[in-house]
């Protein structure tokens, strides 16, 4: 199932954008100069007449995608997590969301793996910021793939959507021929023992922890929350309600993230189950490098297993 | 032309009194704002915007009220050409009406963009007229904006981008009444000299008197190719009405019955 090849969801997105700008001529695509980094560069060679530069002024970035919607253009707004959901956080409540403008929002370096550029530049918030605006359909795709068919599934979306992406390179464990639906969760492998919902690239190493409590004998069913709002509900009653247990894993904080989604979602229709959260525990990140950074903020692999063989009686 | 400018003269009263009329009974609202842009929003609806036939015709021009807290004077004027009924002057700021608090989308009329949250209007007309010259189509966006919103950041990072992306089908009119909240804009944030500022950017900058429409109509005619235009249009806050004019407290506060008699005859007899 998995290439072994390492693919970050930012290069999907990328390239998800050179998909429908072929497809259609009503796509048009802004940047806040970091389309080297968002990956929206190519998009803008290919197509320079519908790449729209908005240089380093997320607000104005983002109430431009509107009045840009406005006049029938399906615009594509990126930078960096911390910019379009953070900084422009009130343009996308109220230019976005209450005008009701097809805008899509693009969120990259999401989580702490933007690494080596420190704590200003992680995000760790996006999900709550984004999820508590009415309205807004919040994606984090798992891979490279699943962020590539997931730039079309936002296009054909009529509405405004927001996606995270990430700097880091994972596997790709999904296929371009999985038939994904925005709202609805993926279950990328299913166990009797332990309900691990992942989101995100977290996904990726949620299944990897899986595959290795396999060879211990603990099966455990994995969910790819590709979709964060609107919650699917239904798929993670079914599974938690056969293993009476759950572990979340995000990279975002533990307050306002998907594992609160999880929860309350949970919350009155199971009876008591053990669960536990993979997620920041509501502090900043700082410079360094995933293999480093992930033990002391607690979204290692270690982590994981650890977490997980705890909740399996 | 003068026969042109005398009806419009009683239009404006008219649109006064029922900004008047609409603030006081609703007892909230933002009367001094709504008064000072009145003759500007009579040019734009009458002379200058192509409406075709009319404010659901695709063809026509947007404006954009980015501040939208002045929206008094727009309903006063759709009241008189009756896009609302009459009796809905007494909806103003009432839950279910389709005269919002601020503009609304869907309940609100002639409205192409929600403002409310200030500096936003901007960036989304600049954003809908890059929108059209992409589309090579022939619409020209317009978009009111409070000297006191010029204090937003956003409304800097939208001119920056209407200069770069030379959007000669974009003018924006600020409403130089003076005067917000707190206080005069020249105390609460002096924003220095905006015909510099403008200019600086790579606009072309018109200053005049707004509330002369002789000034307006002359001030709308001017076009640059490549350029965006403003209009710095000198107003009187709360215009019209001694006790307002040029005084804070009526940025956001209704008359109530017995001022508003006052008000109403000072309009109506001047």
């Amino acid at each position: 199932m998995s290439e072994k090849k390492l693919l970050a969801t930012r290069a999907g997105y990328g390239q998800g954008l050179l998909d429908i700008g072929a497809l259609y001529d009503d796509v048009v695509v802004l940047e806040g100069d970091l389309g080297a980094a968002t990956g929206t560069a190519a998009f803008g060679k290919a197509y320079p007449e519908r790449y729209v530069e908005a240089g380093i002024a997320e607000q104005n970035e983002v109430g431009m995608a509107s009045g840009l919607a406005a006049t029938g253009w399906v615009p594509f707004v990126t930078s960096f997590a911390i910019f379009t959901a953070g900084r422009a956080c009130e343009i996308v409540r109220n230019a976005v969301a209450y005008n009701k403008m097809n805008v899509k929002l693009v969120g990259s370096h999401c989580g702490i793996t933007p690494a080596l550029d420190g704590g200003s530049h992680m995000c760790i918030e996006d999900i709550a910021w984004m999820k508590a605006i009415p309205g807004m359909v919040v994606l984090n795709p798992c891979d490279y793939n699943q962020t590539r068919l997931m730039v079309k599934k936002m296009y054909e979306y009529d509405g405004y959507a927001y996606m995270r992406t990430s700097r880091e390179p994972v596997v790709c464990l999904t296929s371009m021929e999985d038939d994904i639906e925005i709202g609805k969760a993926q279950v990328l492998r299913e166990g009797k023992d332990l309900t691990i919902a992942a989101t995100g690239i977290m996904t990726t190493y949620a299944y990897e922890t899986a595959e290795k409590l396999a060879e211990e004998g603990i099966e455990c069913t994995v969910l790819n929350y590709h979709t964060i709002k609107p919650f699917d509900e239904e798929t993670l009653l079914k599974y938690v309600g056969q293993t009476n247990n759950l572990l979340t894993v995000e990279e975002h904080n533990i307050i306002g993230g998907f594992g609160e989604s999880c929860k309350s979602a949970l919350f009155g229709k199971v009876g008591a189950i053990d669960y536990d959260y993979v997620a920041v525990d509501d502090k900043f990140g700082e410079t360094g490098v995933r293999a480093s950074l992930f033990p002391i903020y607690g979204l290692d692999n270690e982590t994981i297993y650890r977490k997980a063989k705890a909740l399996v009686k | 032309m003068t026969t042109q400018i005398s009806a419009w003269k009683d239009l404006a009263k008219r649109m006064r009194c029922d900004i008047l009329k609409m603030t006081s009974e609703a007892n909230s609202g933002h009367p001094g704002g709504s008064l000072s842009c009145v003759e500007i929003l009579i040019t734009l609806f009458e002379h200058e915007m192509r409406m075709y036939d009319g404010i659901e015709d695709p063809r026509r021009d947007r404006f954009v009220f980015s501040k939208g807290h002045a929206v008094p004077a727009q309903y006063a004027y759709m009241l008189d050409k009756g896009i609302l009924a009459r009796e809905e002057i007494h909806s103003f700021r009432q839950q279910g009406s389709r005269l919002q608090g601020h503009p609304c989308k869907g309940k609100t009329p002639f409205t192409d963009f929600n403002p409310g949250s200030l500096g936003q209007g901007v960036s989304a007309a600049t954003g809908m007229a890059l929108g059209y010259k992409m589309k090579k189509a022939d619409q020209r966006v317009y978009v009111l904006i409070g000297d006191g919103e010029a204090g937003e950041g956003i409304v800097w990072e939208a001119a920056s981008a209407a200069v770069h992306y030379k959007l000669d089908n974009l003018t924006y009119i600020v409403d130089m009444n003076g005067v917000q909240l707190d206080g005069t804009t020249k105390d609460i944030m002096d924003l220095g000299d905006l015909h510099k500022r403008f200019e600086a950017i790579g606009f072309l900058v018109d200053e005049i008197d707004g509330h002369n429409f002789e000034e307006l109509v002359e001030a709308f005619s001017h076009h640059e190719d490549g350029k965006p235009h403003v209009i710095l249009a000198h107003t009187v806050k709360g215009k019209g009405v001694s006790f307002m004019e040029g005084n804070y407290a009526w940025h956001g506060k209704a008359p109530n019955a017995e001022q508003l008699a006052m008000a109403l005859k000072e309009v109506e007899e001047a």
